[in-house]
């Protein structure tokens, strides 16, 4: 349905998108991910036509759109601050889009009135927008995004500033809404759990280029490189350079490591960053023998509901892991990672 | 103030040199006055009122108000909507230029105007030196066109600051959205913009129609004897006419309206949709990219320099130009530069009974502005205080401080000439007395100006000094006053300007003897010869570069985000 190709944007100078493409089909939710500062709200914007890009074109349905003015794209944009009309009430900036489309009274009235149940606040109709909760605020802008019945629903850091137990509970309406109205979607964030709670497809954003895309569950198991393992906080990362190719060995700071889970080929010699996951940590009775075990000293143990979350030192170097028991603090321990669930990693 | 010594009393203290002040200088003359009036009323028992001269002077003054403000509006809004949303070469140039209007005298603006179109101005002599011609063929001076020229010359100014100000900062994202939701630039407009706007555009509106209501000088210098408003005729019949009752009346009705104006202004103007239709950082300034925006920006840049720039080049230029022999005077036309009027007003001659001596007029105006500069921000500092701290007594009081707001200064000198005729507090004996009238005029302005900054010292920088161990006044000079340095600074220069400048008031309260500078330039304006035209230009040059530097001064001191009005 949409195609982006290959857009280059500047910011007072400096690139900020190099190249982006990519497309999003029918019915699919596609989270941008990246840190803030890395272009994501501007590739939006550009998408939504409010500002042009120094290059590239956007397509819609094989109909190239890159000129058409932002009021003509048919598309919806939930802005991060909301942006809702403090002139207005609830119900008229919701039906401020059918307006504009010309629609006769009677409809334009069942309409809000149907967007508004589906955000579960009908009885807020005539209230001013300024008199709202930051949820309620949140709830409205997305109703009058989709109420006009927008043929690309765009959200720009939509639970940006509310709080965390709102943000769990709104992910899970939006999710349900998103899927109810069965409309292609991009999603912008920089929250890692509101990506994987919406996401059909993830890209993740950085440095003005798309680092990896793909669903939650292989951007999970197979990070591109340390960047990406890293933003992902999918484990910690430890430094080191191959010394043998077949199996995979990795001399670090401290000890050799053997990698298996590796998709390329690598040269001896060559510099990798290693991805240690804490549920793959395994604790052993004795002292280490040989590769992947080691012995170290337990800083911290945090229960973390279903498990506990701990810090290991070896030497200088801090190691999280998962545990099902409580470690003392100060206790030695050995710990273990099985060869083929160590990820050996491109630094960036 | 927790843990002031007598923090009741004190807050009373700060309240009484003001409020003494007010009712000696203020609320004497204005009961003089409506005394006055209404003697007059009973005198006469309602036979000969001239009921039809009050109310055609007042029809007069609403219309050419009204005019002058839509007239205003015309330029004003382009001009907003250029400042606030486009960046292009000479900008900030342009702006200080739009913005200085503002501050200049009255009677700079009358003379700058003179200076282009009148009799001597550039354009008739320009033209009579094209086409051979014995007479000024443009006849504009003392005519109604001229009036709402200078007014729009003057206020637009008021709409770039207000309106402009709250165009830059309104939320960008809220027409987006609803470029979004479908709406063409047209609706946007309509059904965003506008509404938001709308507060600032009815405020400066009011504002804008305000001055224009209570114009002076303008009128009485640019309309000739065929126009007056009610301030012109209050002068005409207090000095001319020595009927003082008539002028009374005339007050009261001006005053009586003017408050109902400034009560609207009060009520429309507030920012009624708070923080959310306007950010707190200007939005980014954009070149002009479409062939229909270069052409707006060229096309407002020229008007703006055609309506602005012009009449103040105009004066400075004529000023030192010669370009017609004295009339009745020896000697042969000399064209050509000169600093011939500058140099004759230092030149010590006597001349006719109607002869002010420019040397003093400048030392009087030096020395009345200073005194008003200090006497209003001693007043001014001490009222933004009682105002910051009021309690329930203060409230009742606030009213009483805002009042003078709404009195115009011609009233003011009314009054004035009223209570204090006679020796030793009539203006020739007790000098004080004209910078007591400034220091009135300016008071408004400086509470405008200290009262924000005031209230933007939050009290818990005090209390937190308070902790560490600094006693009350102690707090105050290493808290509060280096905080308000930069707004004192602000509203001295203010003050020092508008006493500079002021004509309404001391038109009543100078005289030859103790000439101010804008009183002066009104004389040798009103006298036939190229030498008296000259020195008016010479004087009203002087005037008007102390102004700008005043402006300049005003503009970098200013606290950023905070507006005049």
């Amino acid at each position: 349905m949409l195609e982006i190709r290959d857009i280059y944007k500047n910011y007072e100078g400096k690139p900020l998108l190099e190249g982006i493409s990519f497309t999003v089909q029918a019915g699919e939710t596609v989270c941008l991910l990246g840190e803030s500062g890395s272009g994501k709200s501007t590739l939006l914007r550009v998408i939504a036509g409010l500002e042009t890009a120094e290059s590239g074109s956007i397509w819609w349905n094989g109909e190239e759109i890159s000129s058409v003015p932002a009021h003509k794209r048919g598309f919806g944009l939930m802005f991060q601050d909301y942006a809702l009309f403090p002139h207005r009430t609830v119900e008229e900036n919701v039906a401020f889009g059918l307006r504009m489309q010309g629609l006769p009274r009677p409809e334009i009235a069942a309409r809000t009135g149907a967007a508004l149940g589906l955000i579960r606040m009908d009885d807020f109709a005539k209230r001013a927008v300024t008199e709202l909760s930051g949820g309620e605020q949140q709830r409205v802008a997305l109703a009058r995004a989709l109420a006009p019945n927008p043929r690309l629903l765009m959200l720009d850091e939509p639970l940006g500033a509310l709080d965390h137990a709102l943000r769990i509970q709104l992910i899970g309406e939006l999710r349900r809404i998103l899927h109810e109205s069965e409309k292609p979607a991009i999603y912008v964030t920089h929250d890692r759990e509101e990506a994987f709670g919406l996401a059909d497809t993830l890209m993740l954003l950085h440095k003005g280029r798309i680092v990896q895309a793909g669903s939650t569950a292989e951007l999970f198991r197979q990070p591109v490189n340390a960047w990406a393992a890293g933003f992902l906080g999918l484990g910690t990362l430890l430094s080191g350079s191959v010394v043998a190719s077949e199996p995979l060995i990795v001399q670090t700071a401290v000890g050799m490591f053997q990698a298996a889970a590796c998709e390329r080929d690598w040269q001896v010699g060559a510099g990798a960053k290693l991805l240690l996951r804490p549920q793959d940590a395994l604790l052993l009775r004795g002292q280490p023998e040989g590769a992947n075990q080691f012995s170290a000293r337990v800083q911290d143990s945090l229960f973390m509901g279903e498990t506990y979350h701990s810090v290991l030192r070896i030497g200088e170097f801090a190691l999280d892991i998962q545990t099902d028991t409580a470690l003392a603090p100060g206790s030695d321990v050995t710990v273990a990672f099985p060869p083929e669930r160590v990820s050996c990693l491109k630094g960036e | 103030m927790k843990g002031m010594p007598g923090a009741r009393w004190w807050k009373f203290l700060l309240w009484l040199l003001p409020a003494a002040f007010l009712l000696v200088f203020f609320y004497q003359p204005l009961a003089a006055i409506l005394r006055l009036a209404f003697s007059m009323q009973a005198e006469s028992g309602g036979q000969s009122f001239p009921l039809g001269l009050v109310a055609d002077t007042f029809v007069f003054t609403f219309w050419q108000a009204a005019l002058s403000t839509l007239l205003t509006l015309v330029v004003g809004l382009p001009a907003a909507y250029l400042f606030s949303h486009f960046e292009f070469t000479g900008r900030k140039f342009l702006r200080i230029i739009a913005l200085l209007p503002f501050i200049l005298p009255t009677v700079v603006v009358a003379v700058c105007f003179n200076s282009l179109l009148g009799p001597r101005g550039w354009l008739n002599v320009g033209l009579m030196a094209l086409f051979h011609l014995s007479e000024p063929p443009i006849r504009l001076l003392n005519s109604l066109p001229a009036i709402l020229l200078a007014h729009v010359f003057y206020n637009s100014s008021v709409i770039i600051r207000i309106v402009g100000g709250a165009w830059s900062r309104l939320d960008r994202k809220l027409t987006q959205a609803a470029q979004m939701l479908g709406a063409n630039p047209w609706r946007v407009f309509w059904e965003v913009i506008f509404p938001l706007l709308l507060p600032a555009i009815a405020g400066a509106s009011l504002l804008v129609f305000l001055f224009d209501f209570t114009s002076f000088g303008v009128v009485l210098m640019l309309g000739g004897p065929r126009f007056a408003t009610l301030e012109v005729e209050i002068y005409t019949q207090a000095l001319y006419l020595f009927n003082l009752p008539l002028a009374g009346m005339l007050s009261l009705v001006q005053l009586a309206f003017t408050l109902l104006i400034a009560w609207l202004h009060n009520r429309v103007s507030l920012p009624r949709y708070g923080k959310a239709a306007l950010s707190a950082e200007r939005a980014n300034l954009r070149r002009p990219q479409t062939r229909n925006e270069k052409l707006f920006v060229l096309l407002t840049a020229v008007l703006l320099i055609a309506l602005i720039l012009l009449p103040l080049l105009s004066l400075v230029t004529r000023s030192v130009v010669s370009l017609e022999a004295d009339r009745g005077a020896r000697g042969e036309a000399q064209t050509g530069f000169t600093l011939r009027y500058y140099r004759e007003l230092f030149r010590d001659t006597t001349g006719s009974i109607f002869y002010v001596p420019p040397a003093l007029a400048v030392r009087n105006s030096v020395l009345y502005a200073g005194a008003a500069m200090l006497i209003a921000n001693v007043l001014g500092l001490l009222a933004s205080y009682a105002l910051r701290y009021s309690g329930r007594v203060s409230r009742w009081l606030e009213p009483v401080l805002i009042l003078p707001l709404g009195a115009s200064a011609v009233t003011l000198g009314l009054g004035f000439v009223i209570v204090f005729r006679r020796a030793p507090w009539d203006a020739l004996s007790f000098p004080l007395l004209i910078p007591f009238a400034h220091a009135l005029v300016a008071l408004p302005l400086v509470v405008r100006t200290l009262l924000p900054a005031l209230r933007a010292i939050p009290d818990t920088l005090r209390q937190a000094a308070g902790t560490l161990g600094a006693g009350w006044m102690r707090v105050f000079r290493e808290v509060d006053l280096p905080l308000l340095l930069r707004p004192l600074l602000v509203s001295m220069v203010f003050a020092f300007t508008i006493s500079l400048g002021e004509f309404g008031a001391s038109s009543f309260l100078s005289t030859g003897q103790n000439p101010t500078i804008p009183v002066a330039i009104y004389r040798y304006i009103s006298q036939p010869g190229a030498l008296n035209y000259g020195q008016a230009l010479a004087m009203s040059t002087i005037l008007l570069l102390v102004c700008a530097a005043g402006s300049l001064v005003i503009e970098k001191a200013r606290l950023p985000g905070e507006e005049l009005f």
